[in-house]
């Protein structure tokens, strides 16, 4: 399988320059990569333009209502698990009007993979603020700015009880096909957030962060295992002092690669995994897979439940069960 | 057993056991209406469950109640008025003075008359039936408490499980009253607490005692006898409106051997569907929970989509929150069934209550022109074959089928034929390996005859395909704003829905074929609007009755039967939606109406007043 096998011959109708067209081609990558036929994956998507993905893909695809792809997908998973099922959606879709949606398909652990493209603007209806907007940010919508707080949507993964959630960014493409391919070896709900470029309503919104020109000090990319380093020669790295994470330059006030703590992404505990996913400002942003931890997942109980019940009831027909009800005979 | 006096042979009769939430009512109900079906009665049920969740005890708003109808011939209404009340507290006797008659035989525990369970039930004075007028009734008190102590004593229970079975002496009484013998209510009995063998022992002492009490004294009453009559031969069972409904959806996936999937969110009165399609694992039905309505209809339309049977379970409310997905399910043209168990409206109106007023939500309530199959179930067994068609026509139609129940046969049961599934027809899903056309398969190419489209389900090699919410080209699947090819799918997507007419049971008229009047009716009201007919037909009129069923697309042949007719009345529980409907289809159709929405069955005695006045 190569990537081309995943692409679909319709023409792709995003604006030139918009962060979705690098992302798609990092799924038909990363679909690429894991070699699931096309016909055994399902690409399931709300509303928005990143909603609009599945009908470049060459899978069966389906593009469905605002804010209930995770919805769907889930009846999509629960009713086969067999198959692979991938959400597209964006941050209005996702955390705006199917946040309960989203929220329930994690808490329950349904086996999904689940691309967020965060661009932190509706574009499809042409610039109003998003869950995902800075506080005072100016729109459309709120043209004086907003007087609300953003989702985070680590966070909310992991007040979700998420098990799976890794961020990239649209320009880094090796990265974010790797990252979708972790999500898709994840077994149970995995959001893999892309912060991509809206270059129409929202241009550069995460210019200030992701920016080759330094993008390497103020991003980590975490991989587990590994120390926490970043910094253009990995001369950065995290502490962890009290219950806070903390900045450091290795051999600079004492601090030694040995103080560099190690990232777990398999710990079950979540405490780190929330502080990695929260930081900002004087904190590097992290990338990377922040939590990956197995647990069990939703539609496989399901088809485990049923089969353990068939196990101990040979009752295989209506008619065999409407027999051993309390049945009396007329005639 | 001594010769009664006065034994009157009744066709059918109506008997309303009525006590405090606590008393047993329920149960002594059920067994009743059981073992009169196994005798070979017709029975019809229902039960009037308190609309508080814990009310106090012996107060009005406490006070529950089943009804049973039996007779030797055809029942189909839980019936208006009771022949015999059971009650067990004052409340119990305030609250159901409505459904009494002049010739009611009331029974009473006098153990729970006292001053202040008459206070409870806010009577001013000690003679309760002085206060409530009731002068001709016939009074059968006996101290039901103090009896079920007493001989229950040697079983060392403590005092509240021993007090509990005094709903078991009630039902003796009745037994009594009614000749029942006692075996087959043992026999029940044993199955219900077949864990608990002291619990048995303990009921069965309880219901004999009931049953030699009335004996003994000899009350001076009239009792009744009702004959059983010869029923179809088969095995029976006991069933209401919600359990047949989901063995429909059972019984047509497996017809069709397609998995069922229910999404669903607990709404009263439609709960019991999702209750009992959890329940059958055995059978390999996932019925599921989800966070909320929208969940349930969009994990069904998933389910769909990935080659199940997706079925949705809600009351109105509930349908309002669905409507964008089937509007996704219309236009994505995948099989769905909803099912809506209708409840007073709007809002949260009455839960608990029954009417008819969701019919224009299911025809109409949906953004765009947006046709669905819309069928109604009219009694409570008749809820398995509306549900096998809903099931049926989703797979073959490519379609969501919205079937309407409501809360009356929802709860309400009677005596079921098990079915054969052999005798049913045939269920074929549309399934894609069906395409015989020369052009390349895409997702919205159609059938030539029935215009509907293909369903390939995941997995399929070489038919990966994208559906979804936005307009598609006739042609080539993709999407398009074209308005020419808009217009074109509008028109295919109701021509779709129409051409099923030509493949659905005519409407059938039943009665008089040279009436001066037709009844029209449409879901739940089929028994009272039957017996209905059969009361005006006794006053000498020339009467006839057409029930609908299938609504979205009428049958082929309605125009022809309701222009047959000079004189023709819709009687429904609403303002006059079905009437409406029928009016918009049916150019010069003008019928008068009967209308009630009080969240109450109609009554067949007043139902008879209003008509024959036409």
């Amino acid at each position: 399988m190569n990537a081309q096998d995943y692409k679909s011959d319709q023409y792709v109708r995003w604006c030139p320059g918009c962060g979705d067209h690098a992302a798609l081609n990092c799924l038909h990558k990363a679909m690429a990569e894991l070699g699931v036929p096309p016909h055994e994956i399902a690409v399931i998507s709300g509303i928005g333009c990143s909603s609009r993905l599945p009908y470049y893909m060459n899978t069966y695809g389906f593009h469905t209502i605002h804010g209930r792809a995770a919805a769907i997908a889930t009846g999509v998973k629960t009713a086969r698990p067999d198959l692979s099922v991938w959400v597209v959606t964006g941050d209005g879709d996702c955390l705006a009007i199917g946040g309960n949606h989203f929220i329930h398909a994690i808490r329950r652990n349904v086996n999904l993979n689940i691309a967020l493209f965060n661009n932190k603007i509706y574009g499809l209806t042409k610039g109003q603020y998003s869950p995902t907007s800075e506080r005072g940010f100016v729109s459309k919508s709120s043209p004086f700015g907003t007087v609300e707080d953003p989702f985070i949507p680590a966070e909310l993964v992991f007040g979700a009880r998420g098990n799976f959630f890794a961020r990239a960014i649209d320009t880094d493409l090796a990265n974010t096909t790797s990252l979708f391919v972790a999500a898709a070896r994840h077994k149970g709900a995995a959001v893999v957030e892309v912060l991509v470029n809206c270059v129409i309503f929202n241009d550069g919104t995460h210019r200030a962060i992701i920016d080759r020109e330094f993008r390497a000090e103020r991003t980590i990319f975490l991989r587990h295992g590994e120390k926490m380093l970043f910094g253009k020669d990995n001369e950065k790295g995290l502490v962890l002092e009290g219950l806070k994470l903390r900045a450091v330059t290795v051999g600079k006030d004492g601090y030694t690669l040995n103080d560099i703590l190690v990232h777990d992404a398999h710990e079950a505990d979540l405490t780190l995994h929330l502080m990695l996913g929260l930081m900002k400002g004087d904190l590097p942003l992290a990338l990377g897979v922040i939590r990956d931890v197995d647990t069990p997942c939703y539609d496989e109980a399901v088809t485990e439940q049923i089969e353990q019940i068939r196990t101990v009831n040979p009752v295989r027909t209506l008619q065999e069960f409407l027999m051993k009800g309390e049945v009396w005979k007329v005639g | 057993m001594a010769e009664r006096t006065k034994v009157t042979i009744l066709e059918k009769v109506v008997v309303r056991f009525s006590g405090d939430s606590g008393d047993g009512m329920q149960l002594s109900g059920s067994i009743f209406s059981n073992l009169s079906a196994i005798f070979g009665n017709e029975i019809s049920t229902f039960p009037d469950f308190p609309a508080e969740i814990r009310a106090p005890q012996g107060s009005l708003s406490g006070v529950s109640g089943f009804q049973v109808h039996i007779g030797s011939r055809k029942i189909f209404t839980p019936g208006d008025k009771a022949d015999v009340l059971v009650a067990m507290n004052p409340a119990a006797l305030k609250v159901n003075v409505k459904f009494l008659r002049p010739t009611t035989i009331i029974l009473i525990d006098t153990d729970s008359f006292r001053k202040n369970d008459l206070e409870k039930a806010q009577f001013l004075t000690e003679d309760p039936f002085k206060e409530l007028g009731l002068t001709t009734q016939q009074i059968v008190a006996a101290p039901i408490t103090s009896l079920v102590k007493d001989g229950l004593a040697e079983f060392g229970l403590d005092n509240k499980t021993a007090i509990r079975c005094k709903n078991m002496f009630a039902l003796g009484l009745v037994c009594w009253l009614f000749e029942r013998p006692l075996e087959e209510a043992v026999h029940l009995l044993e199955n219900k607490f077949a864990k608990k063998p002291l619990l048995v022992r303990a009921n069965i002492k309880a219901l004999t005692d009931g049953y030699n009490y009335g004996n003994n004294i000899q009350a001076s009453v009239s009792t009744y006898r009702i004959e059983g009559k010869q029923v179809e031969p088969g095995y029976y069972t006991d069933v209401n409106g919600n359990k047949a409904l989901a063995y429909g959806l059972i019984a047509a996936a497996e017809k069709a051997s397609v998995k069922l999937f229910l999404g669903s969110y607990p709404i009263t009165p439609a709960t019991d569907i999702l209750h009992e399609l959890a329940a059958r694992k055995e059978l390999g039905v996932k019925g599921l929970q989800f966070e909320d309505e929208i969940a349930g209809v969009c994990t069904a339309i998933g389910a769909s989509f990935a080659g199940a049977l997706g079925v949705t379970s809600t009351s109105g409310p509930g349908l309002a929150l669905k409507s964008e997905a089937i509007g996704l399910a219309v236009m994505a043209e995948l099989p769905l069934v909803v099912v809506d168990v209708q409840r007073g409206g709007p809002s949260t109106g009455l839960p608990t209550k029954s009417e008819q007023t969701d019919l224009m939500q299911a025809l109409y309530g949906r953004n765009g022109e947006s046709p669905a199959v819309v069928i109604a179930s009219s009694t409570p067994t008749d809820c398995f074959e509306a549900a096998f068609w809903a099931g049926k026509l989703a797979m073959e139609y490519m379609t969501p089928v919205i079937l309407l129940s409501d809360s009356f046969i929802a709860n309400g049961s009677s005596a079921w034929k098990i079915p054969n599934l052999d005798d049913y027809p045939a269920i074929k899903p549309h399934y894609v390996d069906a395409y015989i056309g020369d052009q390349v398969w895409k997702a919205y190419r159609r059938d030539p005859e029935t215009l509907v489209r293909y369903w390939a389900v995941p997995s399929v090699e070489g038919f990966a395909h994208r559906i979804g919410g936005l307009e598609k080209d006739y042609t080539t699947s993709a999407i398009s704003t074209d308005p020419v090819n808009h217009q074109r799918m509008v028109t295919t997507r109701q021509e779709k829905i129409d051409r099923i007419a030509d493949h659905i049971p005519p409407l059938e008229v039943i009665g008089d074929m040279d009436a001066e009047l037709l009844i029209i009716g449409w879901g739940g009201t089929y028994g009272h609007l039957y017996e209905t007919m059969e009361g005006l037909q006794e006053l000498g009129r020339k009467v006839a009755f057409a029930h609908f069923r299938f609504i979205n697309p009428l049958p082929s042949n309605t125009e022809d039967i309701l222009k047959r007719f000079d004189k023709t009345v819709v009687v429904e529980q609403n303002n006059g939606q079905f009437a409406n409907y029928l009016r918009s289809k049916i150019a010069g159709f003008n019928p008068h109406r009967f209308n009630r929405v009080k969240g109450q069955p109609f009554m067949v005695s007043r139902l008879i007043e209003e008509l024959s006045k036409l």
